[in-house]
């Protein structure tokens, strides 16, 4: 008899089946109503939504619900075809156009998820004989990406710009290579030093991809991201984004000035072998994508929230994943799964739903609570998770430090040897 | 440099494999070539790849990571680093 193929998991079946029994599964979380951008009914009771991605608060805008609602009556529910199929409507079109506006380029391609937009330019615009150089933090999308081309893959430590220098300088000169790295960091909120790693990509002829799922809609004067903010957009030759974050419903996408670009359309395999958006999807996220250009308010609504948020926690002594409010995301560091799961487990039952993520999924092994803001959260709805969180902490005796500024953040962990410890985060 | 870093015979290559392998030998056991990364110390693939960050830095040379999937033992990894710097 041949073996059972879920052997292989049973690592990950023990892994789980070890949370603690009496904390709620994160696994099994279901919202049965979402009253709202920040409020969701849990198992019957009322909670404040604090690990979203719904950074602008784009998902009940009322002007891209109606314009998806027209898109239903006028073109139905589905393409069933891929953009290259019978998969492409004029509000693909249109979307693109947007695109191209927003971002102030000459090309722009939609993909249906960000994923897939990683996937699809990451292994497709490398090939055999060029190098791929990546955040040794990247998204699992990017590693995949990775994985599926068939260019030489190099990974840099995170985020440090001279450790990127000294292996792009031991590349042939002549070789194709493209560095890849994200905005903001997911899972502790840290933005990339892109001044210096634009800097020292150019220096070497390479060509950088920076991936601003974390950073769109709200960093930058025009909402473009952190290559926008930084004034670095114009020596950066692919953006990539997503529309499931700042944008509020789901999609991905690349923008490019390459005069060759358009070719991807026949050599990329995710572009073209999966259905395109629907058109309601379509026609909400060209509404929200023209929100977030005009979107100061609801900037400042955001880093008010993110500020506020983040101080209030540090204060209260908790380790963070950064000193300050890089982003939106707080992330809260503590010290074991079982630790992770009763805290999460706790605030779900006050009435606040967080995000838990456990290594391998995070960085350098860390345990986290990532809790993420929304411009349009309240100040009384940031209040009380602040109120939660130290109840919770005391409830289950959780460390806090009298704010020793030094070592209440993980940049002291950086230092050490498995600083590097890369994430194919979630 | 100094005279040890310069010597890159087969010996020496191995000798600094297996000094930076026992950095990551957390149970201690006992080095051999045929030691599996994954399988007898245990590590996860994202400190797989620290160590061949590690690797490249030593010998100043490129190990993708698309190698991986055939470098299960220290013998493969010397064998490998051998054979790029041979190629350098
Ligand atoms: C950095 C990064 N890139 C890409 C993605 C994928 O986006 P999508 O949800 O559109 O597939 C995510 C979201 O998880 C992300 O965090």
């Amino acid at each position: 008899m041949s073996k059972d193929l879920f052997d292989k998991f049973q690592a990950v079946i023990d892994q789980y089946s070890r949370l603690p029994a009496d904390a709620a599964d994160p696994f099994a979380v279901r919202m049965d109503e979402v009253l709202s951008q920040t409020e969701a009914v849990i198992d019957g009771q009322k909670t404040i939504l604090a690990g979203t991605n719904n950074y602008m608060g784009m998902t009940f805008d009322a002007d891209a619900i109606e314009a998806a609602r027209q898109a239903l009556t006028d073109f139905g529910t589905g393409t069933t075809g891929s953009r290259v199929l019978n998969g492409t409507y004029s509000g693909h079109q249109e979307l693109e156009d947007a695109l191209r506006d927003f971002y102030g380029t000459k090309h722009a391609m939609v993909f249906s998820t960000g994923y897939q937009a990683n996937l699809g330019i990451l292994s497709t615009v490398v090939g055999r004989g060029d190098y791929v150089i990546i955040d040794a933090d990247s998204h699992a999308s990017i590693y995949d990406a990775c994985a599926m081309g068939t260019a030489d893959i190099l990974r840099f430590r995170h985020n440090d710009a001279a450790d990127l220098d000294k292996r792009l300088g031991r590349l042939p000169e002549e070789a194709g290579k493209l560095v890849v790295v994200e905005g903001i960091y997911s899972m502790l909120g840290d933005r990339a030093p892109l001044k210096e790693i634009v800097a020292v990509t150019k220096k070497h002829g390479a060509a950088i991809a920076v991936d601003e799922a974390h950073s769109m809609g709200f960093c930058g004067d025009k909402g473009r991201g952190l290559a926008e903010q930084l004034g670095v957009e114009d020596q950066v030759d692919f953006i990539i984004g997503t529309f499931s974050k700042s944008v509020g419903t789901v999609g991905g996408f690349c923008v490019s000035n390459h005069p060759k670009f358009e070719v991807l359309r026949l050599v990329c395999r995710p572009y073209m072998f999966t259905a395109s958006l629907p058109p309601s999807v379509v026609a909400s996220a060209k509404v929200a994508i023209g929100k977030l250009r005009h979107g100061s308010n609801l900037k400042d609504a955001l880093w008010d929230n993110a500020t506020k948020l983040h101080a209030g926690l540090k204060a209260a002594g908790f380790r963070l994943g950064t000193k300050s409010a890089e982003s939106p995301i707080a992330a809260i560091i503590l010290d074991d799964t079982e630790q992770v799961t009763r805290f999460w487990s706790a605030l779900l039952r006050a009435g606040v739903y967080v995000n838990m993520a456990l290594p391998p999924a995070t960085p350098q092994g860390l345990f986290l609570l990532r809790c993420s803001v929304c411009a349009s959260h309240t100040p009384e709805q940031i209040e009380r998770i602040l109120t939660l969180f130290e109840e919770v902490a005391k409830k289950l005796g959780v460390a806090l430090s009298e704010t020793l500024p030094s070592d209440a953040d993980a940049k002291t962990k950086e230092t050490q040897p498995k600083s590097d410890a890369a994430a194919a985060t979630a | 440099m100094t005279e040890k870093e310069l010597d890159l015979s087969h010996e020496s290559i191995r000798e600094r494999i297996y000094v930076l392998v026992t950095s990551y030998n957390k149970k201690s056991i006992t080095l051999h070539p045929e030691t599996t990364f994954s399988g007898d110390l245990e590590l996860d693939s994202l400190t797989v790849m620290d160590m061949v960050a590690m690797i490249e830095d030593e010998f100043d040379i490129v190990l993708p990571l698309n190698l991986l999937p055939d470098l299960e033992t220290i013998q493969q990894v010397a064998d490998a680093v051998e054979k790029i710097i041979g190629e350098k």
